[in-house]
């Protein structure tokens, strides 16, 4: 497979890696499964004769420290990226372990949040308010679940290997992985005002 | 390229290959099956729609009871197999032929790769795409049978379904997750694997056609896939996405939480399902620019115009989907903006069409068994295509919509039209994929009844459709008072069907007989084309390219004046020139 050119390094009218160009492929197409939910929860809301304000409905501290929670992981992502470009793996270890740690505080809360409404007995069917909040949150907690099993390879030994034979292509590597995972925080970055505030 | 010279045990070099080649041939064949089964299955409903209630001579009573007693078809297995139809047809047959075996086997070639961009990710989509078949047709053994509720799964009566529709949106999330992959690749091996000298006006039309095509796959199917989750979880949570507030079934008002919008399915079918309609034509267009440019020996008239056409037309068939659902009551203000897009659309189809058909003038043409078949395409899609603009008038749609009138618009489309083209490829690419050529006397035998019986298939259904009979009902308008003059022309129809399932025959012999008999190529350009992938031995070897291809001039360069050839490929930097007649004179 060394044959397929732009693996590591950019092609120069493209500017871009072959991995680095997919993923802005795959990340358009999320936003248009994201986009796809959004407006239905728009075509939900604009024909329901009385929609709920989510801060009556969800723990609006929760999600807050959620958000917080998920920015952090971002810019410790974005650190971890730094941290290959300037050579200095320990500091990568901890930074992306410092993701790592976010992603699971975030699916604790959430966990939290979710098993006190199941425990009132408020599940999708409850309402259409709640069908699209589980349907959205739920989504998303998988992207995070997958980002997540992810970050775990490359934060692992059997990941981190790839550095000692091919630094730059390991470096692109967590940058992809990277950018995916700013996408994530992106995506609630929206829900969480539309689902918990508006 | 140590790898190469590596043998491969035999798993991983034909049944989890990561060599696009190989792949796109899995595609093929898995796709073709596909295709044959579908096909079966309409054979089946044929006869209920020619004889409503009479029993299946010779093969009724192998479907059991609890689908055919006596031989004779029960309303509920009728609306099994024509949900099943349209979904093998379209998600298993034409896009994996379409886009995974012609795009993958082709692509690479045509722009001078050695491979897709990322093999394992190619590997993944072929598997995602098996598995999703493997489920579609599973279903039809679960208790109540596959899904039933058309292969545009409308809400409710979908939501309502038997567990064969859970299955259906299982198995859709397969396909939609591997034509993902798929065509991310090809995006991605368009754009960083294009060799040297491959400027985006020098590729061939085929690749421009794939590369629009994946990007309506990439855009369009994600809401399907967003769509099919909250199907899913209405089915599975009970919620009410698409179920509106005091749904009464059987005479029984449902117990759901209701609040949902019915029309909220249809517009994130229709904002998949109308580029997907591109996805199936775009391709065949592709095809047939290649086939038509390889035997009129001359430039493909207006290339530049026909590239302007399919970005264009991908652009706007993101914004025409709703001309589908004119009859909901959206308002005769959203219907004349659907409309209004409608009309505009058909002017790039009608470009590239018309393009295709000048290159036709002064051409030196060779009437072979692939140009008859992409000759066939033009004045079949023609008509598709023209017969499509009075649904695309939300006036003459009110008399139109649902009835046989649109099954042979579309079926023009995608019958004579889309499978014509890919049989054109699967004629034109089978030398390089195999190294032998198919045998040209049963590729007419296959062409001459097939055409014959696709144009006996499908027109009858506009006579039918003007008259007023549903494309939904059972007994095929028996019922109908006003129908009972056309009704004749349903047998026609059928007929015509199992005449087209017959005329199948040579071509299956001769995919399968080819492989080890046919004529051996005498040369890698056994066509005397001109475009990349035939500068690869036949067939190519892992990497493809035995030197790294170099680009020198546009896509069809044939008979250059003044040039030795009738052709001159891209990749040899000088054309060979027959002497100046002043210098012969001088000798």
């Amino acid at each position: 497979m060394e044959m397929i050119p732009y693996t590591v390094e950019a092609r120069p009218d493209t500017g871009l890696y072959n991995a680095k160009f997919g993923i802005w492929l795959f990340l358009a197409s999320e936003v248009m499964l994201f986009g796809g939910l959004f407006s239905g929860y728009v075509l939900l809301r604009t024909g329901s004769p009385a929609w709920p304000h989510g801060s009556d409905l969800l723990n609006v501290p929760l999600g807050t420290v959620n958000t917080l929670v998920l920015i952090s992981s971002s810019v410790s992502m974005v650190l971890a990226w730094v941290a290959l470009k300037e050579k200095n793996i320990p500091k990568f270890k901890l930074t992306l372990g410092l993701t790592l740690l976010c992603s699971l505080i975030f699916m604790i809360i959430k966990a939290i949040e979710y098993g006190t409404k199941f425990s009132h007995g408020i599940f999708p069917k409850e309402s259409a308010y709640f069908a699209i909040y589980y349907t959205l949150t739920g989504l998303h907690a998988l992207h995070i679940v997958g980002g997540a099993i992810v970050l775990m390879y490359f934060w692992l030994p059997v990941g981190t290997k790839m550095w000692k034979t091919q630094p730059q292509r390991f470096t692109n590597r967590i940058e992809v992985v990277g950018l995916y995972w700013h996408f994530v925080d992106l995506v609630w970055i929206f829900l969480f005002p539309v689902l918990y505030l508006l | 390229m140590s790898e190469s010279h590596h043998e491969l045990p035999f798993w991983r070099k034909y049944i989890f290959s990561v060599d696009h080649k190989v792949i796109g041939i899995q595609y093929g064949i898995t796709a073709l099956f596909f295709l044959l089964f579908g096909f079966g299955l309409i054979m089946l409903m044929r006869w209920q729609l020619a004889y409503p209630e009479q029993p299946l001579p010779l093969i009724g009573h192998l479907f059991g009871d609890s689908r055919m007693p006596g031989g004779v078809m029960l309303p509920e297995f009728y609306n099994e197999l024509g949900a099943m139809h349209g979904t093998i047809m379209v998600f298993l047959g034409i896009v994996p032929l379409a886009v995974g075996a012609f795009g993958n086997f082709v692509v690479p070639l045509q722009v001078g790769a050695p491979d897709m961009a990322f093999p394992r990710l190619n590997m993944t989509s072929y598997w995602l795409y098996f598995a999703g078949g493997i489920i579609m047709l599973g279903s039809f053994f679960l208790p109540g049978g596959a899904a039933s509720s058309g292969w545009t799964a409308y809400a409710p009566l979908a939501v309502i379904a038997s567990v064969g529709q859970t299955f259906w949106i299982i198995g859709m999330v397969c396909l939609i997750q591997s034509s993902l992959l798929g065509s991310i690749n090809i995006i991605v091996t368009i754009f960083q694997l294009r060799a040297k000298g491959l400027t985006f006006m020098r590729l061939p039309f085929f690749v421009w056609a794939q590369l629009v095509t994946s990007f309506l796959l990439v855009l369009a199917f994600p809401p399907l896939l967003a769509a099919g989750v909250m199907q899913l979880m209405d089915r599975v949570a009970g919620t009410s996405f698409f179920m509106p507030s005091g749904l009464v079934v059987s005479g029984q008002q449902l117990d759901i939480s209701g609040g949902g919008s019915v029309l909220l399915w249809q517009h994130l079918f229709w904002f998949l399902a109308h580029p997907e309609v591109y996805v199936l034509i775009l391709p065949a267009m592709g095809i047939v620019s290649e086939v038509i440019a390889n035997n009129i020996r001359k430039p493909l008239w207006g290339y530049k115009s026909m590239v302007y056409s399919i970005v264009f037309l991908g652009f706007m068939s993101f914004v025409v989907w709703a001309h589908h659902m004119f009859l909901t009551g959206m308002g005769t203000v959203i219907n004349a903006f659907f409309q209004a897009t409608t009309m505009i659309i058909s002017i790039p189809s009608i470009i590239i069409l018309t393009a295709l058909f000048i290159s036709l003038w002064g051409g030196s043409i060779r009437f072979n068994t692939r140009m008859l078949f992409a000759l066939a395409f033009l004045p079949m899609f023609g008509i598709g295509g023209l017969t499509g603009l009075p649904l695309g008038l939300s006036t003459a749609d009110i008399h139109l919509h649902d009835t046989y009138y649109v099954i042979g618009h579309f079926h023009y489309v995608v019958a004579p039209g889309t499978i014509f083209a890919l049989f054109a490829g699967i004629y034109h690419w089978y030398p390089k994929a195999t190294g032998r050529k198919m045998n040209e006397l049963l590729g007419q035998l296959h062409f001459w009844p097939s055409l014959v019986c696709m144009n006996f298939i499908f027109m009858p259904m506009f006579i039918v459709g003007l008259a007023g009979v549903s494309r939904r009902l059972y007994d095929g308008g028996a019922g109908y008072e006003h129908a009972q003059d056309v009704l004749h022309l349903n047998i026609t129809s059928s007929w015509a069907a199992w005449g087209l399932g017959l005329a199948q025959l040579p071509f299956i012999f001769n995919f399968f007989w080819s492989m080890f008999k046919g004529k051996k190529v005498e040369s890698d350009n056994p066509w005397e084309a001109t475009t990349l992938e035939w500068n690869t031995p036949s067939p190519p070897g892992h990497g493809n390219f035995v030197t790294e291809p170099v680009v020198y001039r546009a896509a069809y360069e044939y008979s250059v004046p003044g040039a030795k050839r009738d052709f001159s490929p891209q990749y040899e930097p000088e054309v060979e020139m027959e002497e100046a007649p002043a210098q012969k004179e001088a000798a």
